[in-house]
């Protein structure tokens, strides 16, 4: 579904990427692990084309899509027609919007009237939290809340394939097991999630396959289970 | 002042706040969701006057070129606004296009993109001047004036229609900003434009519509300004876009409310203040009175505190 060659990437002079090769399958649910500065989000806003001065340009390699070339795709046709949703780092949620209006700016693009009110139904089954906040200021949300919006935003926008840039950072453990278990729901039912994560436990645990990057590389890949067993990674490369 | 004088002057005010808060609304639109100070606004208004006095003039025979058919004025008149808002707005996307969206692509600076504003303004006024001198032009009267006196007030249809005209269009444009998609990107892009492209919205789109939005009104007021003050020359734009920016600004910049309440407060103190002082000190008093307002309440009547301005 998603494969990634030899990418190189660049901000100015300063190359981030040396090469680095991934691919995700349709229906799975792969992690990339990394120490900060790793290159993780790089990788993300890559895929989602964004441009300078946030995100990178791309100087060398491919990313391709069901076949299509990312490359020269633009950013917002990534999220409108590809079907690939970015829960961003750090959320960005608009707190000058409220939680429903969050959830239907992100259905701009879409014109399937009738499986938009459905996956409404199916953001507040997940999250009956965002329920009882609909008309709530998204700046007055707490930051697990904030997460729960930013996935059920991704969701809205009817992606198929969701990229999340460290979900769990800034939450207590608790609420991390819970979000992971949406996402697993999610995956189950048909999503397929790529996930950058510090906290490789969690990761881990929920993913299928896992990357480990380390300053612009991929240095090991292999099953979510090999990984978690493998002590001598845990050391090197984990927390 | 008597009590019909008060609300004669009530009405009159009314219909001065109505130009400034139709003008005051681009303003605060293209803030709202650039957070650029589109200088060259106040010289829009003056475009769009001037391009409804040849689409008038053209429609009514002046020209040459003429009409196979006559038309009557009420008919002219709707046909005028609709042509100068169209035109108008193309002029409005026109500089987005070619001077604010390649130094946004480029990342240029708050202040390089203020001056780039100022600038078209200043280009708009001399081109006018260079094509067709410095000589005024007077508007052609399209709605025959008739004049009511109700309980000692008189007033115009012209005046009645600058109202209705002003109060439908805030109407409006809350629903469209409140209520639609487009609104709530408008809305979202400047809290943070890279999470509104992760949502699938195209920049540039809400961008343009927010100019044709600020540009056409504009246009109206050009419109109903030259219709109820027949008057046009190149410079028309310059003191009137300057007050409505900082009506705009009063009121809250970057919220439609604020345009609106910002562009009555300004006609309600200009009006009253001509009504009881010598005209000479109308704008010094105008502006002191929106200075204590602004040191009251820095961020405008409505408008809400924010990291950057300007
Ligand atoms: N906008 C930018 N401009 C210049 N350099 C950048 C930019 N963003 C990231 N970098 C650099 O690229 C490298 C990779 O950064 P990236 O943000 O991808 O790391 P990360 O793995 O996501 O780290 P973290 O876990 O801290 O989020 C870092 O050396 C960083 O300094
Ligand atoms: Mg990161």
């Amino acid at each position: 579904m998603l494969k990634i060659e030899n990418l190189h990437v660049r901000y100015g002079n300063i190359e981030a990427l040396h090469g680095i090769s991934l691919y995700v399958k349709d229906g799975e649910f792969v992690a990339l692990l990394g120490a900060n500065g790793a290159g993780k989000s790089t990788t993300l806003m890559s895929i989602m084309r964004l441009l300078p001065p946030v995100a990178p340009v791309v100087s060398k390699g491919t990313i391709s899509f069901k076949g299509v070339d990312l490359l020269s795709v633009a950013p917002h046709h990534v999220v409108a027609r590809h079907g690939i949703g970015l829960v961003p780092e750090g959320r960005r949620i608009f707190g000058n919007l409220t939680v429903m209006e969050n959830l239907k700016i992100a259905t701009y693009a879409r014109k399937d009237s009738g499986q938009i009110s459905r996956d409404y139904e199916r953001v507040f089954s997940l999250f009956p939290r965002l329920s009882d906040r609909k008309n709530q200021r998204g700046d007055t949300l707490s930051g697990g809340e904030q997460q729960m919006l930013a996935m059920g935003r991704a969701f809205m926008c009817g992606a198929g394939f969701i990229l999340l840039d460290e979900p769990s950072m800034g939450l207590a453990p608790l609420l991390m097991q819970d979000l992971f278990r949406v996402l697993k729901e999610l995956n189950e039912s048909g999503t397929t999630v790529f996930v950058v994560e510090q906290n490789s436990h969690i990761a881990l645990k929920y993913a299928d396959r896992a990357y480990v990057m380390e300053t612009g590389y991929i240095v090991m890949e292999g099953s979510a289970k090999e990984l978690a067993k493998n002590e001598e990674v845990q050391k090197a490369y984990l927390g | 002042m008597t009590l019909e004088m008060f609300f004669q002057h009530f009405l009159n005010a009314l219909q001065w706040g109505s130009f400034y808060a139709l003008i005051a609304l681009g303003y605060t639109l293209v803030y709202g969701v650039l957070l650029l100070i589109n200088f060259a606004h106040g010289d829009i208004f003056m475009v769009g006057a001037y391009i409804a006095f040849f689409i008038a003039s053209f429609l009514l025979g002046s020209y040459s070129l003429q009409l196979p058919f006559v038309l009557d004025g009420n008919t002219i008149f709707v046909i005028t606004v609709i042509i100068t808002m169209v035109v108008t707005s193309c002029v409005g996307v026109t500089i987005e296009r070619v001077a604010y969206r390649p130094l946004r692509k480029k990342g240029a600076g708050r202040l390089y993109v203020v001056i780039t504003a100022l600038m078209c303004g200043l280009v708009l006024e001399n081109g006018n001047l260079a094509l067709l001198g410095a000589s005024r032009k007077s508007f052609p009267e399209l709605i025959e004036k008739s004049i009511y006196t109700i309980g000692g007030i008189t007033f115009t249809n012209v005046k009645i229609l600058v109202i209705v005209t002003t109060i439908l269009v805030f109407i409006l444009l809350e629903t469209i900003v409140r209520k639609t998609k487009l609104g709530m990107a408008m809305r979202a892009i400047s809290y943070d434009s890279v999470a509104v492209l992760l949502m699938g919205i195209p920049l540039d789109v809400v961008i343009v519509f927010t100019f044709i939005l600020g540009s056409s009104m504009a246009a109206l007021a050009g419109v109903l300004f030259v219709t109820a003050y027949p008057v046009l020359e190149p410079y028309m734009g310059a003191m009137v876009g300057w007050k409505a920016f900082i009506a705009a600004v009063v009121g809250g910049i970057g919220e439609i409310r604020g345009a609106f309440v910002g562009g009555f407060i300004l006609g309600f103190i200009e009006i009253y203040v001509a009504a009881v002082f010598p005209s000479t000190l109308r704008d010094l008093i105008a502006f002191a009175i929106l200075l204590l307002l602004l040191s009251l309440k820095p961020t405008g009547i409505f408008g809400i505190a924010r990291a950057q301005k300007i």
